[in-house]
């Protein structure tokens, strides 16, 4: 039986590892798709940011209720993913609680019980925050959870990582609980852990009175449920909103350090720009004669974007704090960032797995641009970045929204007509409006007639 | 009649003439060069410039569109077109420092045109209020115009998130002695008043309502009877919104400039 087991878990290990590798992989080349962009500089900085905002979840606090139960279900998931260390011992050599054992062998038990409790503790939090959670998303009916973007599947997924958990959690209590009774009992390969208060009050009644081997039964399925658990779990956060837990951190590591409200150059313009002033223009590269292929201005397809730019879409929470704060959005507009983020998200799924399967990636006949975001949000936008403040990973949908514009007024001419108007006064005019240059100094007269006026006046 | 009182609105070109610097450019942008509304800005800042007794000078018709909606709208080309003509004006004079009353002028110059090539100290004109008043070249006066009245501030967009100025303005609004309410969403959390993003220069898209007045009406919600402003487009949308309220008579939108300088009636 034992031997069964081992074989059985090894068997499981590998396959997670497989398909997390390729899952892995996949995203990351995903990501590649994008333009390069340098954010490796300022590393202290960066640094700085992630320990504040990442680890320490600085932005989340603006929502302090919020905030708190999400900390508790972080903080409770990265400590009890440490008993998963005793759990992948145990699995691998067959045993049951080694570590445990261990510490007994060295007179340390006290500490396995105190941690353990500790454990338990989390788990408890762990469930009341994602039945809060669960609640708050199903029932209370906030806004911020609803959308155009919020379709059937992210509903799905927003629950069904909460429901995931909560299993989870029973499972260890259920194994603790199950243990502990085995142990009263004295049954041999059950090692005593000391009291765990919370199992043992909440879930021991209910296995009281099972004889010897159902417990163990009992005790080996929530074994089982939970080490799976875990491991389906890391497979199905790679297709989920849930990749945060993860790419949170690189992604504030990579965010934007500069002032909001600037728009990165395009140098590619810069330079041609300055041929027409008849400017001199320093690193002439095109020597090397790559003259061939002109990169497209602005973005039309995920890979015009940035590698950041599709990070950060493997990032999104799909929580909506950005689509709640956004002007457009909130004023009945078709504008909402985090659909923008979803979107590039998925586009770059669909690309990716067409690659995969030898298909024609991005050649495929449709583009981010109009089959997934339409010009109509993308002119909707007044580029206020309150969803880039709002965002608690630090994601950055107006850069998206920007350089897809430029490739609309740039590569298709596809501005809006009063756009082009605007474009061809600041030609003409050198104002945004249709007045004559010459009158631009008239209100220095006018201060003047004014002031001669109320001198007359006195 | 000597023109003592006379507001003088020195050149760039006069100054450059006689051979002079200036401590400071003031760059006017186009909405205080054409905006009828926004002149008046124009001119209460030039009072207080005047009578702060600062050395100052303005590009007059050699200004020029920072470029700031044309890049936002997408068009890369003509934003660097006449960023580089700017730059080269502003480097041809030797300019070291600029304040300007628009955010949109601020952010572009400070932020933007380092890249190609203008580097430059730039303020905007809350900022340089409040140095002003941090010097005590403007002061708190009591039984001003304002004493006691209630004032909101409408935060603009390229000025907080996009720069981080929250503080200034109030700064520069504390000195009047009236009352500063606070809108439900204000600072990092302001709402835009909808004409960012070159938004000023085409019809809203579809939707249930406009934004300014969505903000108008968190504005009227503080029952103040002053909303101030900082931007040239902050200050037509929350007009055009008051005005739509038909509040016009209760309720009028200043600038900080102008309620500084009608309170040193200037
Ligand atoms: S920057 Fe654009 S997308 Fe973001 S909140 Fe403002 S209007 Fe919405
Ligand atoms: S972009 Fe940021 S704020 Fe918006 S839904 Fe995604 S995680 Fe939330």
């Amino acid at each position: 039986m034992a031997i069964f087991q081992q074989i059985l878990f090894i068997a499981v290990v590998a396959t997670t590892g497989y398909l997390l590798f390729k899952r892995i992989l996949r995203i990351r080349n995903n990501i590649k798709l994008g333009r390069k962009t340098d954010r490796f500089d300022n590393k202290s900085e960066r640094w700085k940011n992630t320990l504040l905002i990442a680890f320490g979840q600085k932005k989340m606090f603006k929502k302090p209720i919020a905030a708190l139960l999400h900390l508790g279900i972080y903080v409770g998931f990265l400590v009890i993913n440490i008993e998963g260390i005793e759990f992948f011992l145990d699995g691998l050599f067959g045993k049951h609680r080694v570590i445990a054992r261990f510490l007994q062998g060295i007179n340390m038990t006290g500490f396995y019980t105190v941690t353990l409790n500790i454990f338990e503790f989390l788990a408890v939090i762990v469930i009341l925050s994602c039945v809060f959670f669960l609640i708050r998303r199903n029932i209370l009916g906030i806004k911020r959870f609803d959308g155009i973007e919020m379709t059937h599947w992210p509903k799905l997924d927003a629950n069904l990582i909460l429901i995931f958990e909560i299993i989870l959690m029973f499972a260890i209590m259920t194994m603790n609980a199950s243990d502990q009774i085995l142990q009263s009992r004295n049954v041999a390969g059950y090692p005593q852990t000391g009291r765990m208060i919370f199992s043992d009050i909440f879930a021991s009644p209910f296995y009281q009175n099972l004889s010897t081997p159902a417990l163990i039964i009992v005790e080996r399925v929530a074994w089982w449920i939970h080490i799976i658990g875990i491991f389906a779990f890391a497979i199905y956060v790679t297709y989920s909103k849930h990749l945060h837990t993860a790419l949170a951190f690189p992604n504030t590591y990579f965010a934007n350090l500069n002032a909001q409200g600037k728009i990165q150059n395009m140098d590619e313009v810069t330079k041609e720009v300055k041929m027409m002033m008849g400017m001199p223009v320093e690193n002439e590269e095109s020597t090397n004669g790559n003259e061939g292929e002109i990169p497209r201005l602005g973005a039309k397809d995920v890979n015009d974007l940035s590698w950041v730019n599709i990070m950060n879409a493997y990032s999104c929470t799909e929580c909506g704090r950005c689509t709640s704060q956004c002007p457009a959005n909130l004023t009945g507009k078709k504008l909402s960032p985090r659909k923008i983020m979803m979107d590039v998200r998925n586009r770059a799924e669909e690309v990716g797995e067409s690659i995969a399967k030898g298909g024609k990636g991005l050649e495929d006949g449709k583009s981010l641009l109009g089959d997934y975001i339409t010009k109509e949000e993308l002119f909707a936008c007044t580029s206020c970045n309150a969803c880039v403040e709002a965002c608690p990973v630090m994601i950055d949908p107006l850069s998206i929204i920007l350089q897809m514009r430029r490739y609309l007024s740039m590569e298709e001419s596809g501005a809006p007509q009063s756009w082009n108007a605007m474009f061809s006064n600041i030609e003409t005019s050198f104002a945004p409006w249709k007045f004559p240059p010459s009158d631009r100094f008239k209100w220095a007269d006018e201060l003047a007639k004014e002031q001669e006026n109320a001198d007359e006046n006195k | 009649m000597e023109d003592k009182n006379l507001y003088k609105v020195p050149t760039m070109a006069e100054m450059a003439q006689n051979g002079e610097s200036p401590e400071v450019l003031f760059w006017v942008g186009c909405a205080g060069s054409f905006d009828d509304r926004y002149k008046e800005v124009t001119k209460a800042f030039i009072k207080i410039l005047n009578k702060v007794g600062i050395k100052f000078a303005v590009l007059g018709q050699e200004e020029s569109c920072t470029g700031d909606p044309a890049r936002r709208a997408g068009n890369e080309f003509l934003f660097q077109m006449q960023a580089m003509g700017n730059i080269q004006v502003l480097n041809g004079y030797n300019i070291k420092k600029i304040v300007t009353a628009c955010p949109h002028c601020f952010n572009t110059i400070k932020n933007e045109y380092p890249d190609l090539g203008g580097n430059y100290e730039v303020m905007h004109h809350s900022e340089f209020l409040q140095q002003l008043i941090n010097d005590g070249r403007i002061t708190l006066k009591e039984g001003g115009a304002f004493e006691g009245k209630k004032i909101t501030y409408h935060d603009s967009c390229y000025l907080g998130r996009a720069n981080d100025v929250y503080e200034a303005p109030r700064k520069v609004l504390e000195t009047l002695d009236a009352e500063l309410v606070e809108m439900k969403r204000c600072k990092t959390n302001g709402l835009c008043c909808g004409a960012g993003g070159a938004q000023m220069f085409k019809e809203p898209e579809k939707g249930n309502k406009d934004i300014n007045i969505e903000r108008t009406e968190e504005a009227l919600d503080t029952g103040a009877g002053i909303i101030a402003t900082a931007c040239p487009f902050c200050m037509t949308m929350m007009s055009d919104g008051v005005k739509n309220k038909e509040k016009e008579e209760q309720v009028k939108v200043f600038d900080l400039a102008e309620l500084i300088a009608k309170n040193e009636k200037l």
